[in-house]
């Protein structure tokens, strides 16, 4: 193991439930306003999730109020409070860039069905 | 002041107490042993003269050796470097990244990446001319001085040429961590040189 990988193992997250692109998330974050604290709440589809160790990022996309918006988090970020998972999207690829394109119904993703 | 040579490893990040994400490059700094101190007396200005890096006995001259040996050392060692500054220092010390603190800024010398031959473009950072309407003037430097008076072209013109692989300082960094057990210095931003190159920190 080198020893930037070992740096970086030192501030993974063990509580991260697994998900992967197309699962619907509810992202708890920590917002700082001043000298107050608040948690936000995110919720949307799993675009991507990039990046590997400490340095991994995940893409959620909503659509709010009719606008769609996308948000990036480092996965291992202190400031997510935690990540709920809502829904396991059936989809066949890691990378879901074609929802930007879709709008309406077309723009969902099924429910993973067992 | 104090100064250490050091071995750029590569970056990655941290999360900072707030939870932002700072990018910092690890060095791998020390122990460095003290093999010279210059005096002002003997050498004319003062300076202490720091080995890093273990090597093979053979890959080193005699005359080097001898050097180290000098200074009881028992491993040669690759690379030395004399740092201005470092007060308080005898031949025998041992300087470590115990040496810088935490959140101090420091100054890191080294040896850039060559990019090769570049052209004006590139290397200092001249305006493009149009790429469109018939234009042949894309990545052309333009004229380099008048004609007749003075009929030449004055020294310094910027042109052409190669780029990179130049002593580089970097100022105005900081110390994020420091890693004792591993001798591991991680500092904000990037620093100068490819990774596994030799680099010089500076306390500021």
């Amino acid at each position: 193991m080198t020893i930037i990988e070992n740096i970086e193992r030192k501030q993974l997250r063990d509580d991260i439930p697994q998900f992967k692109a197309g699962d619907t998330v509810k992202v708890h974050f920590k917002v700082i306003e001043g000298s107050r604290q608040r948690t936000q709440v995110y919720q949307g589809t799993v675009l991507k999730r990039q990046g590997s160790g400490a340095r991994e990022t995940f893409t959620v996309r909503k659509q709010s109020f009719g606008v769609g918006v996308e948000r990036t988090f480092p996965l291992h970020s202190p400031k997510i409070e935690k990540i709920e998972l809502t829904m396991v999207g059936d989809v066949r690829r890691a990378k879901l860039y074609y929802l930007r394109k879709k709008v309406g119904k077309q723009a969902r993703v099924r429910e993973k069905q067992h | 002041m104090t100064g250490i040579i050091g071995k750029k490893l590569g970056m990655t990040q941290l999360f900072d107490d707030n939870g932002n994400r700072i990018a910092v490059t690890v060095v791998e700094a020390g122990p460095c042993a003290v093999t010279q101190v210059r005096t002002t007396e003997s050498d004319g200005y003062s300076a202490v003269q720091l080995a890093f890096e273990d090597c093979k006995d053979k890959q080193l001259t005699k005359a080097e050796l001898g050097h180290l040996k000098k200074a009881g050392l028992k491993h040669g060692k690759r690379h030395l470097a004399e740092i201005r500054g470092m007060a308080n220092l005898k031949v025998g010390d041992t300087v470590t990244v115990e040496a810088f603190a935490d959140g101090q800024h420091v100054s890191v010398t080294g040896v850039s990446k060559g990019k090769g031959f570049q052209g004006t473009v590139k290397r200092h950072n001249f305006a493009r001319g149009p790429e469109t309407h018939g234009s042949h003037n894309v990545r052309q430097p333009g004229s380099i001085g008048a004609s007749a008076y003075p009929s030449r072209v004055f020294k310094g013109k910027r042109m052409s040429g190669h780029m990179g692989d130049q002593q580089v300082t970097q100022l105005g960094l900081r110390v994020v961590a420091r890693d004792l057990e591993n001798n591991l210095l991680l500092i904000k931003g990037a620093v100068p040189g490819a990774t596994n190159s030799v680099v010089i920190v500076k306390g500021a």
